[in-house]
């Protein structure tokens, strides 16, 4: 079965487009077509946040709803869910919104460009989150640059939203604010019937064409049918090859429909990660294991971005910049990868063979990442994920190192150091491995460690960092692990301000 | 008779008067006002190379590309091929010679955006590859300027640094920066009757869009008019650099008989866009045992790009804030105006002032740790005394100094010197992090240097319902200027603020203003609509005086009523009266600024009407291993006068603080061998986000803080002189560098301290250190 007429709602409408572009942006059909000029561009590579809006979709028998840059998300990707921009928010009786009753009060806006999104985001925060901390809300907000306010007062605002009444009007109210709102359950019920059938979406219009299969026996025929097609996740790369590069991609087989991908499992003391999982979905099943990963699941990428990007899709473009790498490498993680119907599973790190190159058949997909939940004692099993950027949030890695280090008796059993930035590839640094193991981690280990990181690594210079920056920084990674045992502190994010007096 | 205020008038820290439109998405930038029928859309060619003759063009693969209308080349122009603000070397399009990777060399018309940038890419140039000169060292080898060096003097220099009991030189670079205002350049041009042109373009300077199109097209001035409602962000960017957006526009709409509109993908606007200046600055310091400068000299020496633009006016900034708040008994300046094969730097927030202070600064930290005195000490010992030790370099007599007082309540309010000393003590146990601390000064000096500019219109209407229409020569980019200003009217006429709308800046309406632009908005604007609503104000008295049988002293304003003698009417009902009795409901009003005059050729006078002030504390950590910084804690006190707005003026100050913060730490411009702009978009190029703000950041209007010269309502300009402030995170960072090594070295670090600047700054400062 099936349908050729994209079908998703907004502001509770039934949007049914027959006409569509398949590569046509959410933020220009939004623009261009639907004349809501509320949601702005900024930059058009979701690195601003002044588009994002907010997507529901019904998952689990809940409705989820998660804050998403619309400048780089296709528009038939919302089939089957459901869209809140800034003009959504306006009450019928033309009241605001509490999160933009607060950005009023609290002079959260200058020039007001960025505004839309950061509210956007806000109206996200809010449906999702009780009483967010403020690590939350730096969460929430991370994927909104605002170059006016210096953003306390929008800080202020997210804090002082909550201290507003409930909004009115026909919104659906969140979960925290009233369990049985009928306006959520509304909703939730349309969402949950526009989802019900297997039906292939599958859009031809002029020369391009976009397929998205239900099942997961009919993606993997599709894409070993079309092996030349591109297969679409979260487009947080993929829509920048559209917005930026002007490349035509002339047939998109997407996975976020296919029910067995957006799946997650625990079976036989491995974690399995579909690959239509979103980051944010990934890492709140991976954190509870490795509470050592929750700095690579905060800096990974903004919110908007974590929310739209798949775990997998990361693993797949195999960028040698990618965060996730190194640490799945380091950690023992597994991808199954799949051809018609055939799996294999390989090691995370023999996935990749060099600069843009992987051992993925031509019409072979990963299907899932399988992350090993047996692990040693804390006292004896250090993991750790380094990211070192130029800005805490959004950035991308100079580098990024992933360790996992066993010890029993002061004695190294086992060694995985794996980096991002440091080569072709995110790899092991076996040079450096092969001097840690077998001997206690002391000042000669971490001397020798060093020295052979340099046979292990031969990076290069570009406008994130110098070879020579890359080099040090991954050696005095290993430095920061050794100080980490012996209980210094090594982090700035962990440093207070002295207080003083007053 | 009521005695409240007005609602909203001046002193009250009301909300931006767009921020109900800003956050319902309903606020009109000008992508968002509805397009007209046929419009065209543009698109930008970009040289590939640095420098380099153009051999050939090959257009016919753009021409063919689907949707395209027309591609337009200088042949196009049928005016003025240029768009420079001062001098005439600015092109709109290049034609037989490219300047810079990135220059504008064509432009492509297509019924859609999408259709417009995907041809713009399809051209085939031919160049004959010349040699580029692409940073300030090759430029001063080479002797390359855009404008004559310039040489400022003041005292016997030389004697002064040969006889002091110490000296220091060194040399200090800090990096240019981007100003990623969120809407980037923007021009709508709508084609009229009778060749005229209506041009919707995102500017600090409409006034000058309209004579750059006016000259482009062939026209005149009356054949042009240029409107702007509402920028996304300006920051400078917006001053000089539209009228090339605009004038491709026009041209577009000229040849093609169709509105056009041009709007800059973010990656172009990063390349085309002229970035703030970056300098090398050389100094050299005479001072004594307790760090009492007693002559510098300077070599200011900054990258101007390829072209003029406003590197004149930014460079003698420089110059005059050399001294930040400090006293120089003896004075030399160079400034070379460097000419180089890279993008035209441009106006950004300070215009020069922070290059100048970044020297200065430089100087008092080395001093300090020279001598092993706390630089906070140092700092105090050689400001501005109030009375004596008080003329600038350039003559002008400081008469307002406030640095002092403001000075001791930060230090005390902050805890300054406990922090400091626990600060020190923790370092000394903690070997990976380190923690540092500064306190700093601004002084900022407000006018336009070149004194012409000092001057402002505003059209007041006054409508029978008492209602009023305010316009003036100022734009908004966010800075809130259309609040404060209709704040004064409401202040002077007495009305509620909601009685008042402010209208799109328009050279139909107020002709002839200067750019918004050197903090002067609120106080030239300001003042011009004070003395329109003055004159309106006028009138209703000599009117009300007649009608109501009293003396004009009789007839009094108080919020939304006139009391004349014991009678009590609304202002809509005196309005409608004067009407009735035809008395003219509206007025221009006119200000220039008093008392200041300069003389560009001895570089001296009173370029400055007043100067404000600010200081700040900033605590930062940083980690030694890998270079990472954060802030930790910032303190401010700020001086905006009698402030017009408190919500407004608090948004400056912390908004400025943390930009400022932005060009010193994490925003670095990288250009490769080639000349290609690497960082030209937010993945590469970074400014601050949610989490680099301090986790704890007091920031305070100073309470005392009032104009000594008659300002409007002695409130004092905000916008660049907080930018300033975040020198305090800049010697905070230097702090923590010293103390990796044990306070044993003068760090050496080049802004922006990046990690990697930061790194090696440490590493460079502990092999110093062991050295010596």
């Amino acid at each position: 079965m099936k349908t050729a007429q994209l079908h998703f709602l907004l502001d509770g409408r039934d949007i049914r487009l027959d006409r569509v572009s398949p590569t046509t942006t959410l933020l220009n059909w939004l623009r261009e077509d639907e004349g809501r000029t509320g949601t702005k561009e900024g930059c058009a590579e979701g690195d601003c946040g002044a588009c994002t809006v907010v997507v529901a979709e019904a998952r689990n028998g809940e409705l989820v709803w998660r804050s998403v840059n619309a400048c780089i998300q296709f528009l038939p990707t919302l089939h089957g869910k459901a869209l809140f921009t800034v003009e959504s928010l306006r009450a019928s009786e033309g009241g605001l919104h509490p999160a933009q009753t607060a950005m009023v009060s609290c002079h959260g806006s200058q020039c007001g460009f960025c505004t839309p999104g950061f509210v956007m985001s806000l109206f996200g925060l809010y449906q999702t989150e009780a009483a967010p901390d403020g690590d939350a809300v730096a969460d929430a907000l991370s994927g909104n640059l605002c170059r006016c306010t210096g953003y306390r007062p929008i800080i202020d605002a997210a804090q002082a939203m909550y201290r507003l009444p409930a909004p009115g009007g026909k919104l659906p109210a969140p979960q925290w604010q009233n369990a049985s709102d009928p306006a959520a359950q509304a909703l939730l019920d349309r969402l949950v019937h526009m989802n019900a059938d297997d039906v292939t979406l599958d859009l031809v219009h002029a020369d391009s064409r976009f397929t998205a299969p239900r099942s997961l026996d009919e993606f993997a025929s599709c894409v070993a049918r079309h092996p030349d097609a591109t297969i679409l996740a979260g487009s947080t790369d993929i829509g920048l090859w559209i917005t930026k590069q002007f490349r035509r991609l002339p047939h998109l087989i997407y996975l976020g429909r296919v029910r067995e991908l957006t799946s997650l499992s625990e079976t036989g003391g491995w974690l399995d990660i579909g690959a239509a999982v979103t980051l944010e979905d990934a890492f709140e099943a991976i954190l509870p294991h490795y509470p050592e990963l929750t700095e690579l699941w905060r800096r990974f990428a903004s919110r908007p971005i974590r929310n739209a990007g798949t775990l997998c899709g990361n693993i797949a473009n195999g960028s040698p910049i990618g965060d996730s790498m190194p640490a799945l490498i380091a950690i023992g993680a597994e991808v199954v990868l799949r051809h018609g119907d055939r799996t294999r599973a390989l090691p995370l790190e023999a996935l990749y063979l060099g600069y843009q190159k992987k051992d993925l058949a031509p019409g072979e997909f990963v299907q899932c990442v399988r992350i090993p939940l047996a692990r040693g004692p804390l006292d004896e099993h250090l993991i750790r994920a380094w990211k070192i950027s130029r800005r805490h949030d959004q950035d991308i890695s100079a580098v990024f190192a992933g360790f996992s280090l066993t010890h029993h008796h002061g004695v190294v059993s086992s060694a995985r150091l794996a980096f991002g930035g440091m080569a072709a590839t995110p790899k092991r640094a076996s040079h450096a491995e092969a001097t840690l193991i077998g001997r206690p981690f002391d000042d000669a280990a971490l001397s020798d460690a060093r020295a052979a990181l340099a046979l292990d690594f031969q990076p290069l210079s570009d406008m994130r960092a110098s070879a020579e920056y890359r080099m040090t920084v991954a050696q005095n990674l290993l430095t920061r692990l050794h100080h980490e045992l012996a209980g210094h502190p090594t982090r700035i994010d962990n440093v207070e301000a002295d207080h003083g007096q007053h | 008779m009521v005695s409240t205020e007005a609602r909203g008038s001046a002193g009250t820290a009301l909300p931006h008067e767009s921020a109900i439109l800003h956050v319902t998405g309903s606020a009109t930038y000008i992508d968002d006002l509805p397009e007209l029928r046929r419009t065209l859309h543009a698109a930008i060619g970009l040289a590939t190379e640095a420098h380099a003759r153009i051999l050939s063009v090959e257009l016919s693969a753009v021409r063919a590309a689907p949707g395209v209308v027309c591609v337009l080349t200088a042949d196009d122009i049928p005016g003025l091929n240029d768009f420079g603000p001062v001098v005439h070397d600015d092109p709109i399009f290049a034609t037989d010679e490219v300047q810079f990777h990135g220059q504008a060399l064509f432009a492509v018309l297509a019924e859609d955006m999408r259709a417009a940038r995907a041809a713009a890419r399809l051209a085939k140039v031919e160049y004959d590859r010349l040699p580029a000169l692409l940073g300030i060292d090759e430029a001063l080898e080479a002797g390359t300027r855009v404008l004559p060096d310039v040489a400022l003097r003041q005292g016997d220099v030389d004697t002064a640094i040969g006889a002091a009991p110490h000296q220091l030189e060194g040399t200090v670079r800090h990096g240019g920066q981007d100003h990623f205002y969120l809407e980037t350049h923007i021009a709508y041009a709508i084609p009229q009757e009778d060749n005229t042109f209506r041009i919707h373009s995102s500017s600090q300077h409409p006034g000058e869009v309209q004579l750059q199109v006016a000259h482009a097209l062939g026209l005149e001035a009356k054949d042009v008019t240029v409107e702007c409602r509402r920028m996304g962000g300006g920051f400078g960017g917006k001053e000089s650099q539209p009228g090339q957006i605009a004038a491709i526009a026009a041209i577009g709409a000229l040849r093609t008989g169709r509105p056009v509109k041009l709007r800059l993908d973010r990656d172009d606007d990063m390349v085309l866009t002229g970035k703030r200046h970056d300098f090398r600055i050389d100094w050299h310091v005479g001072f004594d045992d307790e760090g009492r400068i007693l002559g510098v000299r300077f070599r200011q020496s900054t990258r101007a790009g390829y072209s003029a633009d406003l590197t004149g006016a930014i460079a003698d900034r420089a110059m005059f804030h050399a001294d930040n708040a400090y006293y120089l008994p003896s004075v030399a300046i160079d400034s070379h105006r460097c000419k180089t094969h890279t993008v035209s730097n441009t106006a950004f927030r300070g215009f020069g002032g922070p290059q100048g202070m970044f020297g200065i600064e430089e100087v008092i930290d080395a001093i300090a740790r020279k001598l092993g005195r706390d630089p906070l000490d140092v700092r105090k010992l050689n400001y501005y005394g109030t009375t004596e030790r008080n003329t600038t370099h350039y003559g002008q007599v400081i008469e307002d100094n406030v640095i002092h007082e403001m000075t001791a309540e930060l230090e005390a309010g902050c805890d300054y010197r406990a922090r400091r000393e626990a600060i020190r003590k923790w370092n000394a146990s903690s070997p990976v992090i380190r923690r540092g601390i500064a306190l700093t000064p601004v002084k900022f000096g407000i006018s336009f240097t070149a004194t012409h500019l000092n001057q402002a219109g505003a059209l007041l209407n006054v409508y029978t319902d008492g209602t009023v229409l305010l316009n003036h020569g100022g734009t908004e980019m966010g800075q809130g200027l259309f609040t404060k200003v209709a704040q004064v009217v409401a202040r002077e006429l007495q009305i509620d603020i909601d009685r008042i709308r402010v209208t799109a800046s328009d050279t139909a309406r107020v002709p002839n203003a200067s750019a918004t632009a050197a903090s002067s908005g609120a106080d030239l604007n300001g003042k011009a609509a004070q003395d329109a609503a003055r004159k309106i104000k006028a009138r209703l008295t000599e009117f009300a005086a007649a009608k109501y049988a009293v003396r004009e002293d009789q007839v009094e304003f108080r919020a939304n009523q006139v009391q004349a003698g014991t009678t009590v009417v609304s202002f809509a009902e005196l309005v409608h009266a004067a009407w009735m009795a035809r008395i003219s409901l509206s007025a221009t009003g006119y200000y220039r600024t008093p008392k200041i005059a300069y003389d560009r050729n001895t570089l001296s006078g009173r370029p400055f009407y007043y100067y404000a002030y600010g200081v700040a504390c900033s605590e930062v950590a940083i980690d030694t291993l890998t270079g990472e910084s954060k802030v930790l804690r910032t303190d401010i006190l700020h001086d905006a006068g009698q402030s017009l707005n408190p919500a407004i003026d608090l948004g400056q100050i912390e908004g400025g603080f943390i930009q400022g913060m932005g060009w010193l730490t994490m925003e670095e411009l990288h250009w490769d061998a080639s000349g290609r702009l690497r960082t030209h978009a937010p993945s590469t190029y970074k400014i601050p986000a949610v989490s680099d703000v301090p986790r704890i950041f007091n920031v305070r209007l100073w309470d005392r803080a009032i104009n000594a010269e008659d300002s409007i309502f002695r409130s004092k300009a905000v916008g660049e002189p907080p930018f300033m402030l975040a020198l305090s995170v800049w010697h905070a960072i230097k702090d923590a560098v010293a103390a990796a090594a044990d306070y044993r070295v003068t760090p050496m670090l080049n802004a922006p301290a990046t990690a990697e600047e930061i790194l090696r700054s440490v590493d460079d400062a502990c092999q110093r250190a062991r050295a010596a």
